[in-house]
């Protein structure tokens, strides 16, 4: 298996200080200009290997998304690196980066957002075919549009209608369908299916793996949805607050979770016939992203936190299984 | 599947209109006035443009109705002897071109400007430092400040072919900052829209984002604005045309036509004023009030009590 992208120490930081005036401050009679960023993703290295799904699952604000939009350009990360097939793309001009987005097409979160809601569902699908092959007659921009919208379950004779005609989701097939539309081999989708009704998700869920077989596409999955990460991935990345703790195959992870914090995340799936309250209880919120906590940026609310996870920032080691853990605790063998 | 004019046919919109008697009200006399303007060559009685047909001994003539009023002038004539009926007519049309035509340059450049401004950042600051800069002068300062300048470059008798196109830039530069704020306010919330994003993983350039995808829209609130500017603009024009910096005499519009009349209403000649002063509002209120249904439809959020 060979990596598809590469995601080396790439750091993603937002500055939300505003304009010139909104930073100035004044403190002990001087007026100072101070900066405040938001540290969404930090130094965080990963493969997808072809043809796998990769999930990365984390509370919300632990800068899943943001990881997954960083990969797909719509946002420069501020440091390290992206290359996809070997090519860094992350400093790619717009121009330059064209050829890379029918390879690499995305997949949104809200299915009421993410469709044009002036534009026919015929308009939304052929705008990217036209866009990347102006070559093609009008025809075969239409077969390819019907073809598409056939694979995804949506009758092509709907395709004068508006998004707003459609329920959820047909919507969200409609937004796979735009990914699909272009021929891409790697799909980022954003928690495609967390605004969808329980009864729909399954169906979305197979109609993605049904077009990964077809087409034999590669997933960077995220999503907060543990269940529904054990049923569709190949390996699992856990995050929290911008930092990758554990990256094993979802096998492992599921029955033998290495980091404290995905033992807790773990224990707190709901289970059927389960017994109540025997999930672990972390303590304490998850810290701000603007001011990161030193060393482990878990160590606040960890059990078997020490002083040296306090001081300094644990390195991703790889297990003798394969998993790939962020702790000293795991590297001593404390835990 | 089905075509635009069945869809139209179909619309909440339509049948929302149909129900609500003023707009509909409105829209009928807006049509009637519209049309009597723009026909105003074919159906005005009169030409008051050729002065060889006016014949200052009918000046001021009273309404036909009235004890002494000459049946050939329905609402009598005015000081030098034109058909107030045709000339209100004639200067109905010129109000209504102005109002218009500098609503579409003001709603040209505050969409460039707003979707400049909404869009890229960097451009943020300065556009909508100029636009409050612009809303600061008050658009009577700047239509008399260049009126006047104007005046005097090209004289009385230039004056009157420029005058058209002056007042529309005129009143089209003084205004431009309602579309940009508010077309700048619409893109600030589309442009998070994840609609935005995936047509930038599509690889669409910024332009083609802004006016293909965020700009259609951002278009409802425009419109909503567009009906009362014209409204605006069709006074602002009397306005100026009152203050003597509008439409000359010979070519009047319905402001000028008032003033023409106001020095006349003491002794006695009240129809020179008060015809093109009724028109006027009823113009500028049917206007508004389908304004206001625009609004209501587009906004039905808003509380209609």
């Amino acid at each position: 298996m060979t990596a598809i992208l590469e995601i080396r120490d790439v750091d993603k930081h937002f500055d939300i200080s505003g304009s010139f005036i909104d930073q100035l401050r004044i403190s002990h009679g001087k007026l100072n200009r101070k900066k405040t960023v938001v540290k969404a993703v930090n130094n965080i290295t990963l493969d997808v290997q072809a043809g796998e799904t990769l999930a990365v699952v984390g509370e919300s604000g632990c800068g899943k998304s943001t990881l997954a939009r960083t990969v797909m350009r719509l946002y420069r990360p501020n440091k390290g690196e992206i290359l996809y097939k070997g090519e860094r793309i992350d400093n790619l001009s717009s121009a330059k980066m064209r050829p890379y987005r029918t390879r690499m097409q995305m997949v949104f979160q809200d299915p009421y957002a993410s469709l044009n809601p002036r534009m026919t569902v015929r308009q939304i699908l052929e705008e990217p075919v036209r866009f990347h092959n102006p070559g093609l007659s009008r025809a075969e921009v239409h077969d390819k549009v019907a073809e598409v919208m056939t694979q995804v379950g949506v009758d092509p004779a709907w395709a004068t209608n508006y998004p707003h005609e459609f329920s959820g989701g047909q919507r969200q097939r409609i937004s796979i369908a735009r990914a699909l539309v272009v021929d891409p081999e790697f799909i980022a989708a954003d928690e495609p299916i967390a605004a969808l009704d329980v009864s729909i998700q399954a169906q979305i869920l197979n109609l993605l793996m049904d077009a990964q077989e077809e087409r034999g596409l590669t997933y960077l999955f995220i999503s907060h949805d543990l269940s529904v990460v054990e049923h569709i991935s190949n390996r699992v990345a856990v995050m929290y607050l911008g930092c990758v703790c554990e990256l094993a195959t979802a096998k492992e992870l599921f029955s033998n979770p290495k980091h404290p914090y995905t033992q807790a995340l773990l224990s707190a799936i709901p289970k059927l016939g389960g017994e109540a309250g025997n999930h672990i209880r972390l303590s304490g919120d998850v810290p701000t992203p603007i001011n990161l906590p030193t060393g482990c940026v878990f160590h606040g609310r960890c059990p078997h936190a020490d002083e040296r996870c306090m001081r300094e920032i644990p390195m991703q080691r790889t297990l003798d299984n394969g998993t790939i853990v962020a702790c000293h605790g795991v590297e001593e063998g404390r835990i | 599947m089905r075509s635009r004019w069945q869809r139209f046919k179909d619309s909440y919109m339509l049948h929302s209109f149909l129900n609500d008697r003023v707009a509909l009200t409105c829209f009928i006399i807006l049509a009637v006035l519209m049309f009597s303007a723009f026909a105003a060559p074919i159906i005005a009685p009169h030409d008051p443009y050729n002065s060889s047909t006016i014949d200052i001994m009918d000046a001021q003539a009273p309404p036909s109705w009235s004890h002494d009023g000459d049946s050939e002038f329905l609402l009598g004539t005015d000081a030098q002897g034109r058909d107030m009926l045709s000339t209100m007519l004639y200067g109905m049309r010129v109000s209504i071109i102005i109002g218009i035509g500098a609503v579409c340059l003001q709603a040209f450049l505050g969409i460039v400007v707003g979707l400049l401004s909404g869009y890229v950042k960097r451009l943020d600051n300065v556009l909508m430092r100029i636009a409050d800069v612009q809303l600061s002068f008050s658009t009577y300062m700047v239509a008399i400040f260049i009126g006047a300048i104007v005046q005097t470059a090209f004289g009385v008798a230039g004056y009157e072919k420029v005058a058209v196109p002056l007042i529309i830039v005129i009143i089209g530069l003084a205004e431009w900052p309602q579309y940009a704020r508010t077309v700048r306010a619409s893109v600030l919330a589309e442009r998070k829209k994840e609609y935005v994003e995936a047509a930038r993983v599509i690889g669409l350039s910024k332009t083609r984002i802004m006016w293909r995808h965020i700009l259609p829209n951002t278009l409802s609130p425009v419109l909503v604005i567009s009906t009362v500017q014209v409204a605006n603009a069709i006074m602002s024009e009397a306005a100026l045309s009152f203050l003597g910096l509008g439409m000359p005499v010979t070519k009047p519009s319905l402001g000028s036509l008032i003033t023409a009349g106001f020095e006349y209403i003491f002794s006695g000649s009240w129809w020179i004023t008060i015809f093109p002063g009724i028109l006027l509002v009823t113009l500028i209120l049917v206007i508004n009030l389908l304004g206001d249904w625009v609004r209501d439809f587009l906004n039905p959020k808003l509380y209609k009590g």
